[in-house]
């Protein structure tokens, strides 16, 4: 669903990534993993055009990205579920509100998703915080919510970003749990981490493949984990 | 082109979005002085320009009537001087037509001063020549010269020329309030524009945020649209109301009109700033549109 050829990226002369080539199909699992500051994140962000590829092509949802207007840019978000390592939330809306945005903003009524709204927030342990602004909650509650954000809308994809850096091992693994549960419904979902842990569990669960990137370009990591 | 719809959403609001941005403080309390304040100096301009207008248009019509020419002479030259005055008039250039007065005529004139009884064809009344220019008008120091050497008695009576500045002058004054009411509108979509701005760049993350989870351009832009075409609406709103109560109180001078009692609206002039608001939110309207498009232009 989201494919990208042969991309390269730098954000200023020098390729930060280069030559990258990764196909995310319906039902896959991948892992990306890699040293700070290796562009695992700048991955990401060219998955969900928030950076446009410097070189290369990245093809979503069967269109290239240069052919895809801001309107088709929306769509594509919609159908993409984000969690972003800085979690990007609206300071001034309680949580239930933030969770809830890319309903609100796809033009359908938080009430009627109310339910699944608690279910969710239930699911992830934050059914008591649903009216806190974002400022009164601790990391690992932000990344909770950011991840029910990210599925509310039932994406194709998911992508997310260091979603346990915060997390407790026994939160990380029901947020991997989540995250398996989609991907046996035919999600396609990629995890940039560092915990290897982490990454070792979901291969007891999944067949999830494992990328690094290293010397800017991306292979796939081997028996090592 | 903005649908229908746009504009029905604009209007009925959406709460959810409207949450989204956050309150923009100071910046739509400025939009809405702006509005009243612009409202309201529209008011006083358009004011201005209508009663300069009427003006302009009662001198003009004045003007477009007669002077007249006066023959003061001897009983035995009255006639012949008449003769001769008609004959200058005739040939003069900007003379439409030149006419004396019958008796009778005169008598209706004098009478309002003297009563009905005045015998005129006993008391040594000057001859009067009605004179009606064309439009250009005729060169009145030129026709003196000419006809004080072929009628010695005959008196160019020229009282309405002083009034050609005056509409000239009255001209000048609907301009200026028309171009007034020109610069109000630059004003505020200049003032608009700066306060959309100001707002837009305080909400850039917020911005960020909602393009993140999917939201298209104009449901953002919506949000700020719909903030400040409301804000301006209501604080035109008001300053008109303000401007034409303001005008409506005016003191009520001489009829008989001055220039400031002719400050004012008259009959169907007071649907005149009925616009007005409406004008404020168009405007407001399409400066926040536009700022935001280009706002949301630097955030993929
Ligand atoms: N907007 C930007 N402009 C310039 N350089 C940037 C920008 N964003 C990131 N970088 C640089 O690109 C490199 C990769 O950043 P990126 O965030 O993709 O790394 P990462 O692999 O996600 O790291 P981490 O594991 O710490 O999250 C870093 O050296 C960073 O300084
Ligand atoms: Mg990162």
């Amino acid at each position: 669903m989201i494919e990208l050829q042969d991309v390269s990226y730098s954000y200023d002369g020098a390729d930060l990534l280069s030559d990258i080539s990764l196909t995310l199909a319906p039902g896959s699992f991948h892992f990306l993993t890699g040293p700070s500051g290796a562009g695992k994140t700048t991955l990401l962000k060219l998955c969900y055009m928030e950076l446009m590829a410097t070189k290369g092509q990245v093809t979503l949802f069967g269109r290239p990205a240069d052919q895809i207007g801001r309107d088709g840019v929306a769509h594509v978000r919609r159908r993409v579920g984000i969690v972003h390592q800085d979690c990007a939330f609206l300071d001034h809306l309680p949580l239930v509100e933030n969770v809830a945005l890319p309903l609100t903003v796809s033009g359908q009524s938080t009430e009627a998703n109310m339910q699944e709204l608690r279910e969710l927030l239930g699911w992830v342990g934050l059914a008591s915080k649903m009216a806190s602004l974002p400022a009164e909650l601790s990391g690992g509650e932000r990344q909770r919510a950011a991840l029910a954000r990210a599925v509310i809308m039932s994406p194709d994809v998911i992508l997310a970003d260091e979603p346990t850096g915060n997390l407790d091992w026994e939160m990380s693994l029901r947020l991997l749990t989540l995250l398996v549960e989609l991907n046996r419904m035919g999600k396609a979902i990629l995890v940039a981490t560092h915990d290897l842990n982490l990454i070792r569990q979901a291969k007891s669960q999944v067949s999830a493949r494992v990328l690094r990137i290293k010397d800017r370009r991306l292979q796939l990591a081997g028996a090592d984990l | 082109m903005i649908r229908l719809a746009e504009v029905i959403s604009i209007v009925q609001g959406d709460p959810r979005a409207d949450r989204a941005v956050p309150p923009t403080g100071f910046t739509a309390q400025l939009t809405l002085f702006t509005g009243a304040a612009m409202a309201l100096l529209a008011v006083f301009a358009l004011a201005l320009s209508l009663a300069t207008a009427r003006l302009a248009d009662r001198w003009s019509r004045e003007l477009a009537q007669s002077s007249t020419v006066r023959i003061s002479a001897p009983e035995s030259q009255v006639a012949v001087q008449t003769e001769a005055a008609l004959r200058v008039l005739r040939s003069t250039s900007g003379v439409e037509s030149a006419r004396a007065l019958a008796p009778a005529e005169q008598q209706a004139l004098l009478s309002p001063w003297f009563g009905p009884d005045l015998p005129v064809d006993v008391l040594p009344i000057p001859q009067l020549i009605e004179v009606v220019e064309t439009s250009g008008g005729y060169d009145a120091e030129g026709l003196r010269l000419r006809l004080k050497a072929e009628a010695p008695g005959a008196v160019l009576d020229d009282h309405t020329r002083w009034r050609r500045p005056l509409i000239e002058a009255a001209g000048r004054l609907n301009l200026l309030a028309l171009a007034s009411i020109l610069l109000i509108a630059l004003t505020m979509v200049a003032m608009i524009t700066l306060a959309a701005n100001a707002a837009l760049s305080a909400n850039a993350q917020v911005i960020r945020v909602l393009r993140l989870v999917g939201a298209r351009d104009s449901y953002i832009a919506r949000a700020f649209v719909r903030r400040y075409t409301l804000r301006a609406l209501a604080g035109a709103a008001a300053g008109t109301l303000f401007g034409m109560a303001a005008i409506a109180l005016l003191p009520d001078a001489d009829p008989a009109g001055g220039f400031l009692t002719g400050l004012g609206f008259s009959g169907f002039g007071w649907l005149a700033p009925l616009p007005v608001p409406l004008l404020a939110a168009v405007i407001a309207f399409w400066s926040t549109r536009v700022a935001a498009m280009r706002a949301l232009r630097g955030i993929t």
